[in-house]
Order: C-alpha cells, then structure tokens, then sequence
C-alpha cells in the first residue's frame, strides 16, 4: 500500500489531519501543538498542500500514538466552528446515523 | 455440536498468548502498525472508522448456550453491549479497544472460540448450511467436512499467504442455504452411482467488484480424496494467482481468464501426482471426527401435539409458526429461525440481553444449540414441536419472534458507512426504512419471498449481486446513491442480478424498491410465481420502465 507521504496531496479548501488513536481506536484529530485531541474543534487547519504535507508528515511521524493519518476536508462555519467536511467524517465525528433498538428488559 | 480437543484447547490458547505479547509489543512502540497489520488481521482485528472491529468465527455456523453466554459477556464488558451476525457466519464486534483485545480473546478461549483467519489472505472460517444434521433429506451432516477442512487449513503454512482471502462453504442437501456458489470453493455433498459419498467442487465463485458464480471444476470427488483435490486446487492458485493487483487476486479471476477447462487440467496435474499421498483421507481419521460431534437424545414424539393443536387458535402464534417454524428430520421436533430483522433494527445485531437470554431458551428447548446463518438471522436445531408456543412466548419477549423469515423485511445488510471504513454510503439506514415501508405482516406474505440485498461498497459483503433485490452504495459528488439490481439469488440456481439503470439517491431508494414491488405484484402470473421468477420470465425491461418512467 502506498505511503500516505507518497500520494499526491490536492486541497480544495480549509482541511485537518485525522486518526485512530492506537491503544482504543478512537478518532482523533491532530493539534497545532504537535498532538492529538479527540476533539474537532482542536484540530489544527491547514490550507495549503504544503501546509497539509507538513501537518500530515509530523503526524504519520507518531506511528506509536495513532493509525492511519490521513488528511480530511473542513467546513469553517460562522464564528469558526469546524465541521466535518463530508458524511464520512461526519459519522466519525458524531458516531452511527443510527438508531439502535432500545435493550429488551 | 463438536468438543474441541486438548491439541485444539492448546492451539488456541497458544495464539491468545501470542496476540497478547504483539499488541504488548505494538502498544510499546516496538511494533510499527505495518509490522503489526498482518498480525491483527490475522486474529479478525479491523480497524474501521471509529475503533477496531473485532471479527469471530463461528465454524459452519454452530454455538453453544455457553459459548453464546461468552459472546454476551464480551458485548457486555469489552463493547457496547450489542454484536452483529454477519454474512459468513461471524460475529462482529463494533468498539473494542485493542488493549482490551487480548482479554476477551482469552475469555472466549475459554469456551473454544476464536478469532483465526476472520481476516487476512489466508483460507477463512468455513462455513455450511445453518441446518446441517437436521434438514430433511441432507446426505450426511456437512458440518464434519468442514470441521475436517477446518482443522485442515487452520494455520496450513502454505495457505496462510495466498494471493488473497479464500473461502469455503459446503452443503448437503439440494436446497443451497450456504450459497456455495458465491465462494472460492463450493462443495455440494452428494452420492454417485455407486452409492458412496463424495463432493461436487465447485470453484471460482465470488461477488465483490468482480462478481462470478462458481463453475463445476469436477462433478465428484470421493470424500477419501476431498483434501488433496482442494489442495490442488489451492497450490494452482498459490501458483498463478496474481499478487501484483489487488482487484485480480482472487482464484475467481484466474479461473475466469484461464477459463475453467484449462484451469481444471493444471488442477487435475497437481492432484494426479499428489492424490496417493498422506492427504488421502482413512475412514478412522472421518470417524474421529464424527465421534467428536455430539448429536441430541431425540424422544419420540407424536407429529402433532395437544400443545400445538390448542396454540394453533391463536392467529400471532400460528403466523409466526408458518413463518419460522421448519421441517425437522425427527418426527416431533422443529427447526426454528430467530429473525434478527425486527422492524426498525440493524439488520443481524443482537443485545448481549437477547444473547443470554436465548441461550437460556436454547438450553431449555433446543439441547443447548445454537445456530446462525448467512441471512443473519438464527435458528434453534432442535426444538420439540409441544415446546413451540411457549418457546414463541419468551422469544416474543426478547424481540426474536419477529414473522419474517424469507420475506422482504428480512434483509441483509453490512454494517455500510455508520462503520466500515471502506464504504461509500450508508447500508442499515436503508434496511431500517425499508423495514417499516413493509412492516405490514399481510403485505409482505402477499409478496411472498422476497430478498433484498444491501452493501456500502463494491466489495459487496451484503452480497447485493445474489438479491433478488440488491442495493449497492456508491459515492457520487461527495453524495450518496444507490444503483440497484434485480432477478439475483444465492442458492443451488444462483444467479447475478441484473442492473435496472441509474443510481437513485439515498432518499429515493425505499421507493424504488416499493415501485419494484408493485411492479411485481401487478406482473406476476400467478401468487405463488416468485419475484424472481417473475423477474426470469419477464426481465428486466418492465421494471426499468416503472422505476424510471417518473424520474
């Protein structure tokens, strides 16, 4: 499989590095201070593909802490707040548009 | 059931504390996750879009009350209280933690189950029809040529890095409910001229982006000779199987491009000068195996009981049993299916509750056994007909009575883009929805069997090509659509469906299908002529023109 440091980067618009954190699996984003945060809203954003080449580079850097980074599109609403840019993030992010059947007593 | 023995026992535990020091070694850095992705997947470990999935194998489809107790515990203290029965006899758990892994792998070895080759290139759990050793008119209990082959392929060096997955499923009755077709090698149990017992092989079947029906490589093959024949089918494939693309590394590819007559000649080469060896199968060696499997203390029992003469007022109970409710071999005792395809739920998910609560059922009615099938749904092996409605009564309670097996509510689905990292759109939202556009119980028996097939991705796990509906996922412009295909089905007439035309979006799709159904109830020559047939008959054309005539 090819290296994600190996394929071609094309950015279309503001963009973050995502994970699965390695001992539990979780998703994680990573931060501008050279970490991870479960949390979207600490991800570091990038714009440019250097920007994210770079970002991309210090994270797949962290092979004992995360799994997988790959770089994933954003949506810089009003006021900042950072949504997912497609539905695949979005379900990462807020977990199954499903819903599960209530537990028989 | 089959009672493991100490070498089995051994094995197992073997490899639990083998896993355990890798993900030790992975955890601590010492492992990069390159080094360490063969390893997990060889012991079923996934990682998907929001944690690891962990994938168990439930060799041909057979559980005990106790073992199913342990899948409940490991639902209930490692996940989130819930798994999901997939389409090959597994069970799939959704948010395990991999420190957590080792600890519940241990807690399942404890009741002699297991993760091996549930994923990975290597020949995966083989799997067999749900009913073996209780379906009427069945050759012989298929279950013991796939505990043969189990023990055969499990950790076989030379089959632990082929070209790519490998599956196997075998069946012994003419009815396929092990949709042998659709896998690498099929095996069809039956009797030559001579009376002895011996295989049809088929091989080269398989869905995903490619899809193939199996071809017939040899019409029999003597159960003594099984082993080396499917041996030579593997080293031809170990041999010419492409390992530089992905996409044609499958033994369906080969077969397809050598074309099956020249493939069956390199395979009949390598078996000729192997047939004669120590593969050849002795009688003590299948007796063995047959002695390990423990068979109920059947009474006898009239065909129809006081019980179920009384219970058969009751109109729920009596819509159920002609819905679940199926011939046994034994006089006096039932198959019963358990609909894992309430209206509303995820298709094949059951609660650690329902879990422990039918393993008390089992254990009450059906002789401790379990079984689970490709159509994710369950079954009880061994029920006596008097026990039927009361057994009806607790499974009702438990949300397991729901009465459609084999209608167009009973659909299967993977897990689609709410989990799996290589799907393109949603599966379960769409089998939910379709679920409550038929929930009319009269509705969907005047439709009659119907399956609806959905997957996420091309890779098809939901087996959409062999619906007699099928619903694929695909991606267009960041948007979900759907294309949908008809006239497919998985048993002993396999066939792929046939594509109606474009992809329709996410929100379109119950439509569709409700058009597709109308379509079919207003075309079909008579109530008992099948959606498929109806589809044969007609093809696709006039359902095209309803589908597409308004959009």
């Amino acid at each position: 499989m090819t290296s994600p440091l190996e394929q071609k980067i094309r950015i279309t618009g503001p963009s973050i590095v995502t994970a699965n954190r390695t001992f539990d699996g979780a998703v994680i984003y990573r931060t501008a201070s050279n970490g991870w945060s479960t949390s979207l809203s600490e991800a570091a954003i990038v714009r440019t593909a250097d920007e994210a080449r770079a970002l991309l580079t210090e994270s797949v850097a962290d092979d004992v802490g995360a799994v997988g980074p790959y770089i994933a599109p954003v949506e810089i609403k009003d006021g900042g707040k950072i949504k997912p840019g497609n539905l695949r993030e979005h379900i990462r992010l807020k977990g199954v548009t499903i819903v599960l059947l209530p537990v028989p007593a | 059931m089959y009672a493991y023995d100490e070498l089995d026992r051994t094995l197992i535990n073997e490899r639990v504390e083998e896993f355990r020091d890798q993900v030790k070694r992975r955890l601590s850095g010492e492992l990069t996750e390159d080094e360490f992705k063969m390893l997990r997947l060889q012991n079923g470990v996934y990682l998907q879009l929001h944690a690891y999935m962990f994938r168990i194998a439930i060799p041909y489809g057979t559980l005990s009350s106790k073992q199913l107790r342990r899948l409940a515990h490991v639902a209930r203290r490692y996940d989130r209280g819930y798994g999901h029965f997939t389409t090959r006899q597994n069970i799939q758990f959704n948010w395990i933690k991999l420190a957590e892994l080792p600890d519940a792998l241990a807690d399942l070895a404890e009741v002699g189950i297991h993760a091996m080759q549930t994923s990975g290139n290597n020949t995966r759990n083989v799997t067999s029809d749900q009913w073996a050793g209780v379906a009427p008119g069945e050759i012989e209990d298929p279950r013991i040529w796939s505990e043969l082959l189990r023990q055969y392929t499990t950790l076989h060096p030379e089959f632990s890095f082929l070209p790519r997955k490998f599956k196997f499923a075998i069946t012994a009755s003419a009815h396929d409910r092990a949709a042998i077709k659709i896998h690498d090698i099929g095996l069809r149990l039956h009797r030559n001229a001579q009376g002895e017992t011996g295989f049809e092989v088929l091989v080269g079947g398989g869905l995903g982006r490619t899809p193939f029906i199996g071809k017939t490589i040899k019409p029999f093959v003597h159960g003594r000779d099984i082993l080396s024949y499917v041996e030579a089918i593997l080293r031809v494939y170990n041999q010419y199987g492409r390992r530089d693309n992905i996409y044609k590394a499958r033994i369906k590819i080969l077969v397809h491009e050598l074309g099956i007559d020249k493939f069956a000649a390199e395979v009949e080469d390598e078996w000729l000068a192997m047939r004669d060896s120590a593969l050849t199968l002795d009688d003590a060696v299948i007796e063995e195996i047959r002695s390990r499997f423990s068979y109920p203390s059947y009474e006898n029992l009239p065909h129809m009981p006081e019980e179920l003469k009384k219970a058969a007022h009751d109109p729920l109970f009596e819509r159920w049993r002609k819905n679940s409710v199926f011939t046994h071999k034994i006089q006096g005792y039932a198959i019963v299916t358990l609909s894992l395809k309430p209206v509303g739920g995820p298709p094949g998910d059951a609660t650690a509750e329902q879990m422990d609560a039918l393993a008390d059922l089992a254990d009450k009615y059906s002789f401790g056994e379990i079984r689970v099938g490709h159509e994710q749904n369950l079954a009880l092996p061994h029920v006596a007909k008097r026990g039927l409605p009361a057994l009806w009564k607790a499974l009702d309670k438990i949300r397991l009575a729901t009465p459609n097996v084999n209608l167009v509510s009973d659909i299967i689905a993977c897990p689609g883009l709410d989990y799996c990292s290589l799907a393109n759109a949603r599966s379960i939202p769409i089998a939910q929805e379709l679920t409550r556009r038929f929930a009319n119980h009269d509705t969907a028996e005047l439709i009659g069997r119907l399956h609806i097939n959905i997957s996420g991705c091309i890779n098809a796990c939901g087996h959409h090509h062999v619906g007699h509906i099928g619903i694929l996922g695909v991606e267009k412009n960041g948007e979900e659509f759907y294309q949908i295909t008809i006239g497919g089905r998985a048993d002993e007439n396999a066939e792929l469906g046939v594509l109606i035309g474009p992809a329709v979006p996410y929100g379109e799709v119950a439509d569709v299908v409700e058009d597709i159904v109308e379509a079919y109830l207003a075309l079909r020559e008579r109530p008992d002529e099948l959606f498929v047939d109806t589809v044969k008959r007609l093809g696709v054309g006039p359902f095209r023109e309803r589908v597409y005539a308004t959009r």
